[in-house]
């Protein structure tokens, strides 16, 4: 990963843990080695696995529910209910070919990446603008995008949904990639802001005095060198619009328009008899897409979110 | 070169005086207008407008489909005397401050843990932060099940191993329900919190602590003055972060819950959405979201005191 500019904080130490810069700066190498096996086992080993199997535990269960057949589903007696051995794909079929499911999927995906594309956008002209051209007031936009990163959706929705009305947006999914980047935006223009800080100056100045406009600096040199940031706001906005709860569930009526968490929470749900096999055959559904992103781009998630806290 | 020298001067012209197009186009405050143009656009339409537009629907009688006249603190005062609303910041507040401080005790211990060497290290810190990854409203159903009132996997677990013979109404009885999705936001919130600060503690130079052994700290006092002291700013930043979105969460309690049993886990955010969008009493429901707003200021101010500590330990000058 020499590709990562140099950040305050070291995102391949937090991952790989494998002693960190300022471990090698100064020659040292822990004191871990002091410890004996068995203490290490009591004090370390065990707590974590606790900790770790309580974190996972849902989705090990979620995995389980969405495949096991609806007979041992209900009869906890007659079936050992940590495991199965006849496995169905009838939940994850139902799912995909008898609901709306592939619809909801395609709706969350189309609204995520449009809003993700449009809010980068915004925000690498917003960073480069306040980080580089440093225009009168530039401090105080920065600061004011930051405050405006603390203002929760639970405080706008009501009055965006009266202006969502007034636009003739209801309903489609223009509403939600409209609203979806006053989330993303203030987020990832924070975050581009730290990157294009550590680009060099002279680079810029050397591109300059060469006749480059504002604009073939930041497409041709500034852009190149923070890729890595690119590619960590772009995961990080996708992944709280594929969140996103709140809006969607106001904005959004029909069916056919709803994204994958509202449309599960629902239209899954009828009446007392929860389909509790494709109910969790949906949520797993809805959550591998992110994980396997995640899975890909693990150093560049921890980036974005260490990234968004460090300034 | 001789030719070029007894040229006219007039041939000479061709560089020409910078136009006012010509300054404009490089002036920083021109340009920055307009690479700002869009982000602003954005959050002046869709959140500073809305943010206004929200007060002032809590002082009319708004409805779903009728825009509401002026009517003063009337909502304010219908709500002073409302119990549910005093029932919704009593659960605010119980839920933010319990599960925040778990949610800090077991975030630190857990990033204190990820910090040691071990095997599989780098996977095991990919695997915690999962259950940051997958949204909320999913994994909140996959709690609902687990905490189903017949069928629940702990009420099994618990039965056979003979603690208790009946099954726990884990979402049926007030303080379940209550424990319940208070745990679930802690499950969701700790690795959050344990990454973030684990990355603060690797910027902790190991040499402090040989340091500290040698002059014969234990363990505890190893974390009280070298550990802690030097954590605590981003830790500032990482529990405003958690506090607010803690203090307005809607999608785990409405996924679980929906508010219920007799409004136990009502958050200001549900009750808010219960009563604007599905009571249609927009003007009631703003009031409301706008009651929260208080609170989160004095979470910005901590924010906004923590970052100037911050700066001031790194030594950094204020760009």
């Amino acid at each position: 990963m020499t590709d990562l500019p140099t950040l305050p904080v070291d995102v391949k130490a937090v991952l790989s843990g494998s002693s960190p810069t300022v471990a090698m700066d100064d020659h040292s190498e822990g004191m871990s080695y002091l410890q004996s096996v068995p203490r290490r086992l009591v004090t370390l080993y065990l707590p974590l696995s606790i900790i770790v199997i309580v974190l996972l535990f849902p989705f090990y269960w979620m995995g389980l529910t969405a495949i096991k057949p609806d007979d041992q589903l209900l009869d906890l007696d007659k079936f050992n209910p940590f495991w199965t051995w006849n496995p169905t794909f009838k939940h994850i079929h139902k799912l995909l070919f008898e609901s709306y499911y592939p619809h909801w999927l395609w709706n969350t995906m189309y609204v995520a990446i449009c809003a993700t594309v449009l809010s980068i956008f915004a925000s690498v002209l917003a960073a480069y603008a306040i980080v580089r051209l440093r225009y009168r007031g530039a401090h105080w936009v920065g600061g004011l995008i930051f405050l405006s990163y603390l203002v929760p959706p639970s405080i706008l929705f009501i009055p965006l949904a009266t202006v969502v009305f007034q636009y003739g947006l209801f309903d489609s999914p223009m509403a939600l990639i409209l609203t979806y980047p006053t989330i993303l935006i203030p987020f990832s223009t924070w975050l581009l802001m730290g990157y294009f800080k550590t680009i060099p100056f002279e680079l810029e100045e050397c591109a300059l005095i060469d006749g480059a406009s504002r604009w073939q600096i930041l497409v041709k040199i500034v852009l190149p060198l923070a890729i890595p940031g690119l590619i960590s706001a772009f995961i990080f906005c996708f992944t709280l619009c594929w969140n996103e709860f709140i809006y969607a569930l106001t904005f959004l009526q029909s069916t056919q328009n709803k994204t994958v968490p509202v449309a599960i929470v629902n239209e899954f749900v009828d009446g007392d008899i929860y389909r509790w096999g494709s109910l969790m055959a949906g949520a797993l559904c809805g959550s591998l897409p992110l994980v396997i992103l995640y899975a890909f781009f693990v150093e560049h998630y921890v980036s974005a979110m260490t990234g968004a806290v460090k300034e | 070169m001789a030719d070029i020298a007894l040229q006219p001067r007039t041939a000479k012209a061709q560089i020409r005086e910078a136009t006012a197009w010509d300054q404009l186009r490089t002036n920083r405050n021109w340009l920055g207008f307009w690479f700002m143009l869009p982000a602003m656009g954005f959050l002046i339409f869709f959140l500073a407008y809305p943010l206004g537009l929200g007060i002032w629907i809590s002082f009319t009688d708004a409805r779903i489909g009728r825009p509401g006249v002026f009517i003063g603190t009337e909502n304010y005062e219908w709500l002073w005397g409302d119990s549910i609303f005093w029932l919704s910041v009593f659960n605010t507040l119980l839920y933010t401050s319990v599960a925040s401080a778990i949610k800090f005790a077991v975030g630190l211990y857990l990033a204190l843990l990820l910090n040691e060497n071990m095997p599989f290290k780098a996977m095991l810190r990919a695997m915690v932060l999962i259950p940051f990854i997958v949204p909320t409203v999913l994994s909140a159903l996959a709690f609902w099940w687990i905490f189903d009132s017949q069928f629940s996997i702990i009420s099994w677990s618990l039965k056979h191993l003979g603690l208790i013979t009946h099954n726990i109404n884990f979402l049926g009885d007030t303080t379940w329900a209550r424990i319940c999705v208070i745990f679930a936001n802690i499950w969701r919130g700790v690795p959050f919190v344990a990454i973030t600060l684990l990355a603060g503690l690797q910027t902790v130079q190991p040499s402090l602590y040989e340091a500290a052994t040698l002059d014969g700290a234990s363990k505890w006092e190893m974390f009280r003055y070298i550990t802690y002291p030097l954590l605590t700013p981003i830790i500032a930043v990482v529990m405003t972060f958690s506090v607010l979105f803690t203090f307005t969460d809607f999608q785990l309690i409405w996924a679980m819950t929906r508010g219920g049993p007799v409004n136990a886990t009502h958050l200001m955010a549900t009750l808010s959405y219960q009563r604007a969008i599905i009571a249609g009493q927009l003007g009631e429901g703003a009031a409301i979201s706008s009651a929260m707003i208080p609170f989160l200021l004095a979470a910005i101010m901590v924010s906004w005191f923590g970052l100037q500590r911050r700066k001031w330990q790194q030594g950094e000058n204020n760009d």
